[in-house]
């Protein structure tokens, strides 16, 4: 059974139909590109994936659950965590806090406890702390656990909006846009990392992206999105090749 | 030991230290009765800015009609003991009216964050205000009395309560007169370190990083799947509930508690939010102080007569840019940091 099945997912704003029968299947372990001119829909995919927007029609399975109309907090318990295209971090807290709030769901100990230090408190908050590290390590982070998030770099907050994301312990990974606004070197260091969260955590992935040096290096399969429908699908080598990808990105 | 830790230690031991040496100053006579009594009303007002400062700085929304809690705390608890003032002695009638005042505090604040905590920003901070307004005008138009037969409640006026002898307790304007002074300035310590213990341990636990997680950015909070209502709600209880302890000790210490704007309006509610800002939003050591300093400032300053309120404002601005101006916070760190850079070389 595929991790991620999409049937038929529409939605439109007023008289606009943003996203128009878009269908999408992806395996367990796949790293899966969405590209597409700007404003083809890309980013209404993803908040429509994560629960931001409800479809009008289609219906989206994660792992044989339907997940078509829940909240974002639901969807996010039930496996997808997701970047944004502008880094959204906790900008005011440190390194380490920022993924020990992605930890939270899954290291529980009562308000009471929190309040009080007492009880599990100190047990949880020791594993929480031995766990973010231990991710932060894999992202090359654990020299700046004290330090607050918005004083990284631009390309460690990326990095750390990652970590945060599978600090959840997601099924399936959504990056919006993960290169923007990086330098060559940036994306190289980038797509280490990438390949790195696919080998360590045995990952799936599904990123939008506009640098085609990316999407051809790592994807293995590509949706092309324009004007809100689905324009080819399939092996990324093919999809690159197909004149109407190429008309849809070029012009003719 | 953690930085955190450390710091949370630092804040009450200062709390500790200034009672002592307050405690001290009064032993030996060195306190005039003047400053006696700006005691206990300098622990409920450092008690309510660190209760504002959980909603405006950890929380991130922006309050100003917190008096309200503190005004609902007030009364409630006051209604209490006077009610039981004879019934009772006055340890466990103190600790029941607490009890009291904070429940109906928190019980207000859940129930006013369930529409306000959907507005963002400006509307907030306006619903907030009109909130303290009416909270203080409903009192004002209250009776309460008691008789043999039971409670008796009015909006009209106290011949309205229709009572067989009985006992006004709540006058309307007049407010509650004879609540027994059950407060001292030892209690308002006590309850200062409670309420520093209750904010400084939520903000290290897994529900204040979710607090500060929707304060940073609440979209990158709902999709890193945290309950934003509920965190809100949990956020903006417990700042009224600290509130509404803040008031007990309010109206225990004087004699006739009446919901007047000095105490309860707009201006106190904004005077406390000064306290917070100077204090320096989300910090919670420098609300204490802040609070302390920024209160016993204009009493202080009495001899200046008619300069009081002058010089207390330039203080306000000089504070300001020494919190806040980042030329001087470098001038700052590059002063000061050196001779801590020093020390830390030494040990």
């Amino acid at each position: 059974m595929a991790l991620l099945d999409v049937n038929n997912l529409c939605i439109s704003f007023g008289g606009l139909r943003a996203v128009d029968n878009f269908n999408i299947t992806i395996e367990k372990g796949e790293l899966y590109g969405l590209i597409g001119p700007n404003g083809a829909g890309k980013t209404t995919v993803f908040n429509l994936l994560t629960g931001v927007y409800k479809p009008n029609e289609g219906i989206i399975r994660l792992d044989g659950e339907d997940i078509t109309r829940k909240s974002t907090i639901e969807i996010n318990h039930a496996g997808i965590a997701r970047t944004f295209q502008n880094i959204r971090l906790f900008k005011n807290m440190s390194v380490l806090d920022n993924v020990k709030v992605g930890l939270a769901e899954r290291y529980k100990y009562s308000s009471i406890e929190g309040i009080l230090h007492l009880g599990k408190y100190k047990k949880i908050e020791k594993e929480m702390d031995d766990e973010a590290e231990r991710l932060l390590k894999v992202f090359d982070l654990d020299g700046e656990i004290e330090t607050n998030a918005s004083n990284l770099p631009y390309g460690k907050q990326r990095k750390l909006e990652i970590a945060r994301a599978m600090a959840t312990n997601p099924k399936l990974l959504l990056l919006d846009e993960p290169a923007a606004g990086m330098n060559p070197n940036e994306t190289g260091e980038l797509m280490d990392t990438i390949a790195l969260v696919r080998k360590e955590f045995d990952m799936t992935i599904l990123l939008i992206e506009h640098d085609m040096k990316l999407v051809s290096g790592i994807c293995e399969k590509l949706t092309v999105l324009n004007f809100g429908r689905v324009l080819c699908q399939g092996e990324t080598r093919q999809v690159l090749a197909d004149p109407e990808v190429i008309t849809a990105y070029l012009g003719e | 030991m953690k930085k955190q830790t450390k710091n949370n230690l630092i804040t009450y031991a200062i709390v500790i230290a200034a009672y002592i040496i307050l405690e001290i100053l009064m032993l030996t006579g060195n306190l005039s009765s003047h400053m006696k009594g700006l005691l206990v009303p300098m622990t409920y007002y450092a008690i309510i800015a660190v209760a504002l400062n959980l909603c405006v700085g950890i929380l991130g929304e922006l309050s100003i009609g917190h008096c309200g809690f503190m005004c609902i705390g007030a009364f409630t608890s006051a209604f209490f003991s006077r009610a039981t003032s004879e019934s009772l002695p006055a340890a466990p009638r103190f600790i029941i009216a607490l009890l009291i005042g904070i429940a109906s505090a928190a019980l207000f604040g859940f129930l006013i964050g369930i529409p306000v905590l959907r507005l963002k920003g400006d509307y907030l901070a306006i619903v907030t205000l009109a909130f303290g307004e009416i909270i203080k005008n409903v009192i004002n138009a209250f009776y309460v009395g008691i008789d043999a037969k039971g409670l008796h409640f009015s909006m009209k006026s106290a011949m309205e309560l229709n009572m067989d002898g009985g006992d006004t307790i709540v006058n309307g304007a007049m407010g509650i007169t004879g609540t027994p002074h059950d407060a001292n300035f030892t209690i308002g310590i006590v309850l200062l370190l409670i309420s520093l213990f209750v904010v400084q341990n939520l903000v290290n636990s897994r529900d204040g990083r979710a607090i500060m997680a929707i304060r940073d950015n609440y979209i990158a909070a709902e999709a890193t799947g945290i309950n934003v209502t509920s965190y809100k709600m949990m956020a903006f209880t417990i700042s009224a509930a600290i509130a509404g302890a803040a008031g007990v000790l309010f109206s225990h210490n004087i004699t006739t508690l009446t919901a007047s704007s000095q105490y309860f309006g707009y201006n106190a509610s904004i005077m406390i939010l000064v306290y917070v800002v100077l204090g320096g939003i989300g910090n919670i050591r420098g609300s204490v102080i802040a609070a302390c300093i920024l209160y016993l400032l204009p009493e202080l300053l009495r001899g200046f007569s008619t300069y009081r309120m002058l010089i207390y404002s330039i203080v306000l601005i000089v504070m300001m840019i020494v919190n806040w101006s980042p030329k001087v916070i470098e001038w700052r760190k590059r002063t000061f940091g050196r001779i801590g850079a020093g020390r830390r070389k030494a040990a």
